[in-house]
């Protein structure tokens, strides 16, 4: 059997499908919650993203490489204690290494168990497939992920705290003296899922092959 | 899918339970020695701050030593407890005992210019989880100098505000008691004059933590109340 190059252009796909086509978040509509949750601000929203992609590539590349001695009845179990672990040391890590940004993030990292981009995709495709592509798949999906949960902090922090990566921008600009009020609005987790509705509006109206026909 | 016997599963289980087990607590064990530094430095960094004295990671603990000069702890009745390690009270735990056995630890801080400045740790309930901080008073165990607060998790951009500069900075000045009365200062909601003494702003879209803050300094300072009366310098 030929041996596949590690970035194939079927390898390449996996990162890149879930940037746009296969969005996460905006064609899958998966982790939402956390979606809401910490895209207030820029900064929580990257190290998230990060943490995230970290987490669900991991968690692939491990799933992936024991997919056949898992048993199959407790296999949601088995992902559920592979998901778990991996968070509780990235906690534990940042904990030690990084203290800022995991006071920053508190409660969000255990969260990260629960996000259901990671397990979805441990169902979806680590099962299924070998290690490599399991882990650039995931990395995909982080991305996917991590680039809607950027879009929509960046615009919420900018309209909601008038800032960009807690850099005061608007006020710099000298908007605020021409009467310019921040919405407080956009600070609110109602806001997060409009912003995250007009991008599903914005990526249909631009690719038709999305839209589902009757 | 091959089908698995009850038996490997029970097998199969067992063994990734001690693995991930064995992986996790050896993290936590060997990683253990570095948070609780990063935890203590945090919360000297805190106090620092509660008297303007800007600290980072690196010089967190010698400025520490040199401005903390002294620390003891009390009880409701204004004593003080001897043979116990005012740094190492744990307010969360004191707060679950009656108010009667409750240790009240108190640093005590010497400023540059001389002045002395007392130290108060608060912990209190906010939206999500706790919130905590430090107050320090000046010797008329009256006036605020300064104060830092924290929290574990409230919404950012909201709650999460009270641990900004704009917010702590109305706080210095602001006044405990009103004549005899111990009162405490106020959140409160819609704007408040800078003159009132009792009172600063609340933050908009975060009341409840604004509310949690303001019950937090009541009920922690107003322990010491007793204390304070009685070692009150004019």
């Amino acid at each position: 059997m030929d041996k596949e190059p590690l970035f194939s252009s079927k390898n390449l796909e996996l990162i890149t499908a879930p940037l746009g086509k296969k969005n996460p978040i905006t064609i899958q509509v998966l982790g939402i919650c956390s979606a809401l949750a910490v895209t207030v601000k820029m900064k929580p929203a990257l190290v998230m993203a990060i943490s995230v992609t970290i987490v669900v590539a991991v968690s692939n590349l491990v799933i992936a490489a024991m997919r056949k001695y898992i048993p199959e009845r407790i296999r949601i179990i088995v992902q559920l204690v592979v998901i778990a672990t991996l968070v509780i040391l990235v906690d534990q890590f940042l904990k030690a290494f990084a203290f800022d940004v995991s006071k920053q993030l508190s409660v969000f990292v255990g969260l990260i168990i629960t996000n259901c981009i990671i397990m979805g995709r441990l169902e979806a495709f680590a099962m299924a497939n070998k290690p490599w592509p399991s882990f650039l798949d995931g990395i995909g999906n982080g991305a996917g992920y991590g680039l809607i949960l950027v879009v929509v902090s960046f615009f919420r922090e900018l309209l909601g705290s008038g800032s960009i990566l807690d850099y005061p921008v608007l006020e710099k600009l000298g908007i605020y003296s021409a009467g310019y009020e921040n919405n407080g609005m956009m600070i609110l987790p109602p806001m997060a899922l409009i912003v995250v509705g007009l991008i599903i509006w914005f990526q249909r109206s631009r690719d038709k092959s999305l839209i589902e026909h009757k | 899918m091959k089908d698995f016997s009850n038996r490997y599963i029970f097998i199969f289980s067992a063994v990734l339970v001690i693995i991930v087990a064995t992986l996790l607590s050896l993290a936590a064990t060997l990683l253990q020695p570095i948070q609780e530094k990063n935890l203590e430095i945090e919360k000297k960094r805190s106090m620092l701050e509660s008297i303007h004295i800007a600290a980072d990671k690196k010089n967190a603990e010698t400025l520490y030593d040199k401005y903390i000069k002294e620390s003891f702890v009390l009880n409701s009745r204004g004593e003080v407890v001897s043979g116990v390690d005012a740094f190492g009270v744990v307010l969360k735990n004191e707060q679950k005992k009656p108010v009667e056995k409750q240790n009240l630890p108190v640093f005590t801080a010497e400023l540059d210019n001389g002045q002395k400045v007392f130290i108060i740790p608060v912990e209190g309930k906010g939206l999500w989880g706790p919130i905590y901080g430090y107050v320090s008073l000046e010797s008329d165990f009256n006036t605020i100098y300064g104060v830092n607060f924290d929290h574990k998790g409230e919404t950012p951009g909201l709650g999460a505000e009270i641990n900004k500069s704009f917010f702590e900075g109305m706080f210095p000045g602001k006044k405990l008691y009103e004549g005899e009365k111990f009162v405490s200062v106020a959140v409160l909601k819609g704007g408040t004059d800078p003159d009132n003494p009792h009172g600063v702003d609340a933050i908009s879209g975060g009341t409840i933590t604004s509310k949690g803050l303001e019950k937090m300094l009541y009920d922690c300072l107003s322990k010491y109340d007793v204390y304070f009366v009685k070692s009150k310098q004019p």
